[in-house]
Formats: C-alpha cells, structure tokens, sequence
C-alpha cells in the first residue's frame, strides 16, 4: 500500500452531506463527534469544505433536488476519496422507496465504499463500519 | 553555504518538527479540556502527509498565479524568520543591524499570502474571510509593534535581537520589568490574534464561512498552509521568548528550561481559546485599538523612564 494511502486512513477528514434526511442520521453523527465517543482519536475530523474532505457521508433518501447537488460534490472532492452510505434512508431509501421524489438510491448516483444500516444506526454503529472501511482499503 | 545549511535545518526541519509537536500540544489540551481523549502523537504529520498525495484543484475563473503561489510564499516567509531567530539565539553575536525590523516584517506576509489566497480563489466565502484578514491586520499589527519595541527600548535602543540578548543575559529577562510584563500581556491577545485561534479566528471561523480564505485549497496548497501554520504556532512564541524571556538557552539542563517557556506559552495560548467564544470583527478592531494599544504605549513609556 502506498504512504499517499496509509497516511489517508489514518486522518480521514469527513464532509457529512444530507440528501434529504430526516435528521436524526445527522445527529449521529454528531454524537461520534463527542467526547464519549471522540473520533479525533483516529485522526477523524469534520471538514466544512468538501475540498478538505477525504471520505464523503451521505444520509438520506436522495431526493430529486439533491441528487444533483450530491454529483457536483461527488465531483469536487480532491481524489482519492470514499463514500459511507449511513442509514437506511441512503441504502434503500427505506420509507421513502415508493415516494414519487425518490427516483434511484444513492449508488445508482456515485459509487459507495461502504453501506451503514440501521435507522438511524448507533455511534458505534458508524464507528464500526467506518472501521471495516479501512480494513477493506488496507486489504485491497 | 552555511546559511544554507540554517535555512533547511533550523529554518525548516527543526521548526516543522517543533511546529507539528506544539500543534499535537494544542490539540491534546483541546481535547483534554473537552474531557476527550485527542489524537496520537504524530496526527499533525498524518495531516501533512495526507494533503500531500491529495489531487490539486484549481477552481474555475480563479486567479492561477497567485493561489499557487500563496501557499509558497507564505511557507518561505515562515522559513526564511525561524531560521533568523534561530540564528540569533544561537548565536546573539551574529546578529545584523535591524534584524528586528526584518522579524516583523516577515511575521505579517504569512497573513498576507492567506489575503492573497482567498481573493484568487473566486469564492465568496474565501473572499469575505481574506477582507476579515485584513482588517485583523491593520487591528493588532499596532500593539504587536508597540509590544515588541519595550525590548528594544530597555536594551538601549538596539535593534539587534542578538543585542537584546545579550542584555537580557546580563541584566535579566525583559519580563522581570514593570513594562516587560505588562508588554507580554499586551503580546499575549496579539499572538492569539496572529495565529487566527478562537476569540479571534474571524477570517477563517469555521461554523460561519468555513475557514475563510482555505476553503478553495486542497493538496499541496492546503497542506503547505497548514504547515505554515503549525510552523507559526512555534515561530511566534519563540519570537516573544526572544523578547521577553530571555530566549533558549542549549546548555545541558537550560533547554528544559527553554522547552518549558515555550509550552506554557503554547498552552495558555491554547486554554484562551478554549474559553472564550468568538468575537465580531468591530469588537476584536476596538479591542486592539482601544485598550491593547493603551496598555502598549503605557508599557513604551515607562521602558523610556527605565523601570
Ligand atoms: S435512515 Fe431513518 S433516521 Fe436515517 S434519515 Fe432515514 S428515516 Fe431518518
């Protein structure tokens, strides 16, 4: 694996993007942010520009405005980057499957590293999936 | 050839190591403040390291020349003071006339490569933060000086760092004054203000415009900066601990001594803004005019009665 790689996974810097969520995806993650759960300690902080950001979460259903919007990111984020799907909303589009503002869900618009399930899923939730990210990096 | 040699080992190794273990320090008391636990030991590095390998984006209608060239410019800056005050105290009797005045002119143009940056970028937001950048400029350049000049004033007029020095060695810390302390509590918001740290991190607040002039930079740009202002966070407390106490000394159980003045400098840098929320624009401008320039001239004028 190359330095530009290792150094990556070990300051992840996130951009946290909502699609159309019901906001209690973001709250969550929110909370790894705190200090029970304190994510700094591996190097993870939250970007505010999506030109800082080296992994992308997307919560939400993606709906038919910002699915543009989330392309246009996609775009804009300086490569190497990975995309986090959290909760059941950004899988699926879970309630929201037959809604006539949900067209296609979220992979079908940029390619996505890892999926976190649940609705909303725990801390430890995220924690865990963000962890089996850089296992699947490190491994590849 | 021996300059050379100051300007990539002292000037460049030695202050980015130094610089990246203080911004370690900041961030672990942050953390430690916030009943968190902090990132490891070489987090400042990772981040470098990082934005290193990073693609470069150089957005649409933006100036090229000068946002390239930003980042550069400021970095060289930063390297091209430390290695002189390293210089300095390593060496006081190797000093040039005026290198005081050199010093803080070179202090600024890290702020005024980040005004260059934001207003290449084309961003709005980038834009607003380098306007902000300006008027923190104008706000504490005028207490910084008054500040940094008691020194000058109590060694007898000398603008050689290497004289103040040398004084200082002789007739004890600046700091031991009446006027050398109240002109390194003057130096204390200034510092805070020229690191752009909480109570007055207005140009690049991050929850309001996103850190300001940075929020175009990605890849080496960004990192470059980032570097500069870890580098920063090292160059300028050494600069007051040239002035006020008395600088590092390297002899045997002295530069322990010498680490200890510039982390508790660091770390009350660090606690300030920590406490402390932050202020508007006008509010940091009528502070540093009004009350920090007051104290400032007051600490001037009783360096020129002697005490
Ligand atoms: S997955 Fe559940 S909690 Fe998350 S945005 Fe959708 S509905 Fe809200």
């Amino acid at each position: 694996m190359s330095i530009k790689l290792k150094a990556l996974l070990k300051s992840p810097w996130v951009f946290h993007f909502s699609t159309g969520s019901c906001n209690n995806c973001d709250i969550e993650i929110l909370d790894c942010l705190t200090p029970r759960f304190d994510i700094e300690r591996f190097g993870m902080l939250l970007a505010g520009s999506i030109k800082h950001a080296d992994v992308l979460l997307v919560t939400g259903s993606c709906n038919r405005m910002s699915a543009d919007r989330l392309r246009k990111l996609y775009d804009q984020v300086p490569k190497p980057c990975l995309v986090v799907a959290i909760g059941e909303c950004s899988m699926s589009r879970g309630m929201f499957i037959h809604s006539y503002n949900c067209p296609v869900p979220l992979d079908h618009i940029v390619p996505v590293d890892v999926y976190i399930p649940g609705c909303p899923p725990k801390p430890e939730a995220i924690i865990a999936g963000v962890v089996k990210l850089i296992e699947k990096v490190r491994s590849s | 050839m021996i300059y050379l040699l100051y300007l990539l080992v002292y000037g460049f190794l030695a202050t980015a190591a130094l610089g990246l273990f203080l911004s370690w320090v900041d961030r672990k008391v942050t953390a430690r403040v916030q009943y968190r636990v902090g990132p490891p030991l070489l987090q400042p590095l990772y981040d470098v390291v990082k934005l290193m390998g990073k693609e470069n984006l150089i957005p649409a209608g933006a100036s090229r020349l000068a946002f390239v060239s930003a980042p550069l410019i400021g970095f060289s800056s930063v390297v091209v003071v430390s290695a002189l005050l390293w210089s300095n105290n390593l060496n006081p009797s190797q000093s040039f006339m005026g290198d005081w005045i050199v010093v803080i002119y070179l202090l600024t143009i890290p702020s005024i490569s980040i005004i260059m940056g934001g207003f290449a970028s084309k961003n709005p937001l980038a834009s607003l933060g380098a306007s902000r950048e300006m008027k923190l400029l104008i706000a504490y350049e005028l207490p910084f000086i008054l500040a940094a000049l008691v020194p000058v004033i109590n060694s007898g007029g000398s603008l050689r760092l290497g004289e103040i020095l040398t004084w200082q060695a002789e007739a004890g810390a600046t700091a031991t004054n009446l006027s050398g302390i109240i002109a390194l509590l003057v130096m204390i918001p200034t510092i805070q203000a020229k690191l752009a740290l909480v109570p007055f991190d207005i140009p690049e607040a991050e929850t309001e415009i996103v850190e300001g002039p940075m929020v175009e930079y990605s890849g080496t740009g960004l990192a470059l900066f980032k570097l500069m202002k870890n580098m920063l966070l090292f160059v300028i407390p050494f600069f007051a601990t040239i002035l006020f106490l008395d600088g590092i000394t390297f002899q045997g159980i002295h530069i322990l001594w010498g680490a200890l003045k510039i982390v508790v400098l660091v770390a009350l840098v660090t606690v300030i803004r920590n406490t402390n929320p932050r202020v508007r624009i006008d509010q940091a401008l009528r502070f540093f005019w009004g009350p920090v320039t007051l104290l400032a001239v007051a600490a001037v004028v009783l360096a020129y009665l002697g005490l």
